[in-house]
């Protein structure tokens, strides 16, 4: 079992919805950007996805790309986010994951990102420009260094076209709550469950639901035998950091349990 | 070569959201494109909406400055203003054949905005432009036709506030809209089948101008130059030359002022290989692979990438790509005007440029067509700004 797919597992044997916060590398400043990752493992993230910031994140809504652009206008490189893990490693309890887009990670060379990832702990990606059939070279580089290509799905991906992911991906299933691009709302789009029921079908994997979350009480509308075994959430989180708010005290709102500082 | 892709260029990097709706498009192209009803329609659209076949104009007195043949391919007489309007009546016809009822496009100087809100409202479509605010700002004039042909118009804000930001808002609001809604893309890039359907719907350029060389000259031209910038004049230009062995192919990329240091769209000479906008393609971009803004005088050359059929066909050899900068556009902007009485765009002012500058790689008593791929009305302000006038 990939390392994702037990973090995962593990919070829902505990009886709880795996909470995975996304937050953009060198958001709102570089060194408060580490503390925020440390802050979020230590509130009892389960797996934390650092945004790989690109200068045209075409499936970002406006709140983590103008997390993307002020990141790089602190001067965030992969390179950087990198060195920094490497100081950092063995200090995370949560599984790693970057996301971002495929030139960055293209031009810093795939097979060079695999293997440095995989020695400063980061356990897998997310690259949403890079969908099923593009994905075939990237996912073997990093499945030969035990990474994970994470792979997006949403409400219009067929049954048929599921299946097809279903046989190639690794860790969790990532279900995109909305026809549009990342951002909050109250509710939940209409057609989630009917997604989320069709991705348990599909997948053997933890499916996590993101994009457009704000709050555990979407999720409690939400029938029990199709939720989701993960939540994701980017743009409320990088807003209430801008707000100068803790980490730890939007984790507390989804229910996280505080770990033990030491380990 | 792979499905979607042009020797290693190409492909198809987009959210998995927008996978349906272009195997969609995909779909739709094989069945509907070679139906007799579309083309009939395209056909009469192409002739008595948008003004072709256009004609084949010689310059004579380019020709003895030169001492070669200058031949023009007049893409600047077509309605609307320029080549762009080929590609939009073809892709709003193939949405309506889809039951699409929505348009959405992309716009950098407007040229593609404004051939996509005439080709809209000409076949009783919805139509949103997504512009950079920048551009909107500099091209306000496009914007007010834009309006007027019953366009909503968007300023996007975000990134440089240029093309690609418009291009980012606009695949954006496609994964919203892609029920309703056809993405007219606007040049030969972007995920496949853009490319391929962009080229499809601009070869008409490039087959009409080579049986006119053939009926008013006897032959096929020695040498084949157009303008690129995203490059969809170019490739639909250049396609039905391809196998033409002893036909030289030019593309010209903006090579911005020229100083050191300063902005340029010269993705080919200058970039390297990346992804953007759908498309591994060639790239103007940083070591880290953050996309650079781009520049040139001429609005609709001013973007950081260039169709992945260019950079495949630079790659095999079979196409040459120069460079012209902002004056030498501006210098060949003006002897048209003055020595044959056309006011060309400042993008095919590049192509014209090259010709210019570069006559000596030229063999004397060639022939030398040159895609005039719009008219330069709309330039006239900057022009006069840049020359002083």
């Amino acid at each position: 079992m990939h390392i994702l797919e037990k973090k995962i597992r593990e919070a829902v044997e505990a009886g709880r919805t795996a909470l995975v916060p996304f937050v953009t590398a060198g958001y709102p400043e570089k060194e408060r950007f580490w503390n925020v990752l440390e802050e979020l493992d230590d509130s009892g993230a389960d797996v934390i996805e650092i945004g790989v910031p690109f200068s045209d994140p075409v499936a970002d809504g406006p709140v983590v790309e103008g997390a993307s652009v002020k990141a790089l206008e602190n001067g965030v490189t992969l390179r950087w986010i990198m060195e920094g893990l490497k100081e950092r490693r063995g200090r995370f309890r949560a599984g790693l994951v970057l996301m971002g887009y495929m030139n960055p990670f293209l031009q810093y060379g795939l097979e060079k990102l695999a293997a440095e990832a995989q020695e400063v702990g980061v356990h897998g990606l997310i690259v949403p420009d890079v969908p099923l059939d593009e994905a075939v070279e990237m996912r073997a580089v990093l499945a030969a260094r035990g990474l994970a290509l994470i792979s997006l799905v949403g409400p219009n991906t067929s049954e048929e076209r599921m299946k097809r992911y279903a046989e190639v991906s690794e860790g969790y299933v990532y279900v995109v709550s909305v026809m549009g691009t990342t951002g909050e709302r109250n509710g939940l789009p209409p057609e989630v469950p009917e997604v989320l029921a069709r991705a348990g079908e599909v997948f053997d994997l933890p499916v996590a639901l993101g994009f457009g979350l704000r709050s555990p009480k979407q999720l409690e509308a939400l029938p029990k035998d199709i939720r989701p075994d993960a939540a994701v959430f980017g743009s409320s989180l990088l807003r209430h950091i801008a707000e100068g708010k803790a980490p730890a005290d939007f984790m507390k709102a989804w229910g996280a349990q505080r770990r033990d500082a030491c380990r | 070569m792979k499905k979607g892709y042009f020797g290693d260029f190409g492909g198809r990097f987009v959210p998995e959201l927008l996978m349906p709706p272009l195997v969609e498009l995909e779909e739709a192209m094989a069945s509907i494109l070679p139906s007799e009803a579309f083309r009939k329609e395209l056909a009469d659209l192409l002739t008595n909406f948008a003004g072709r076949e256009t004609p084949l104009t010689y310059c004579p007195a380019l020709s003895r400055k030169l001492g070669f043949d200058l031949w023009l391919k007049r893409e600047d007489l077509l309605h609307t203003g320029a080549h762009k309007i080929n590609n939009t009546l073809g892709q709003a016809l193939l949405a309506r054949y889809m039951g699409k009822t929505n348009l959405i496009a992309e716009t950098g100087a407007g040229q593609h905005g404004v051939a996509t809100a005439a080709a809209a409202a000409r076949l009783g479509m919805t139509c949103t432009v997504y512009m950079g605010a920048e551009d909107a700002e500099r091209q306000s004039a496009n914007v007010r036709r834009m309006r007027l042909l019953g366009a909503d118009v968007v300023a996007v804000e975000s990134g440089s506030r240029t093309l690609k930001d418009a291009i980012n808002a606009a695949l954006r609001a496609w994964i919203s809209l892609q029920g309703s809604t056809h993405y007219c893309f606007g040049t030969a890039a972007g995920p496949y089948p853009f490319p391929d359907l962009v080229r499809e719907f601009q070869s008409v350029i490039g087959r009409e101008a080579r049986a006119q060389m053939l009926k008013n000259t006897g032959s096929l031209p020695d040498y084949v130059v157009a303008a690129v910038g995203g490059g969809s004049n170019a490739i639909g230009m250049f396609a039905p030359f391809v196998p033409d062995a002893s036909v030289k192919l030019i593309g010209v990329e903006a090579g911005g002022s020229g100083e050191e240091g300063c902005l340029n769209s010269a993705a080919i000479n200058l970039g390297r290989p990346g992804v953007l906008h759908g498309e591994y393609t060639m790239l103007l971009q940083d070591d880290d692979g953050q996309i650079l803004p781009s520049g040139s005088i001429s609005a609709g050359l001013d973007y950081p990438g260039v169709g992945p059929e260019h950079a495949y066909l630079a790659a095999s050899g079979r196409v040459k790509y120069g460079v012209a900068y902002d004056h030498e556009a501006l210098a060949a902007f003006q002897a048209l005007c003055r020595f044959e009485g056309i006011l060309p765009a400042l993008e095919s002012s590049h192509a014209l440029a090259y010709v210019l500058e570069h006559s000596g790689e030229f063999e004397p008593g060639s022939r030398v067509l040159v895609n005039l791929s719009g008219r330069g009305d709309k330039d006239m302000d900057i022009v006069e700004k840049a020359l002083h006038l």
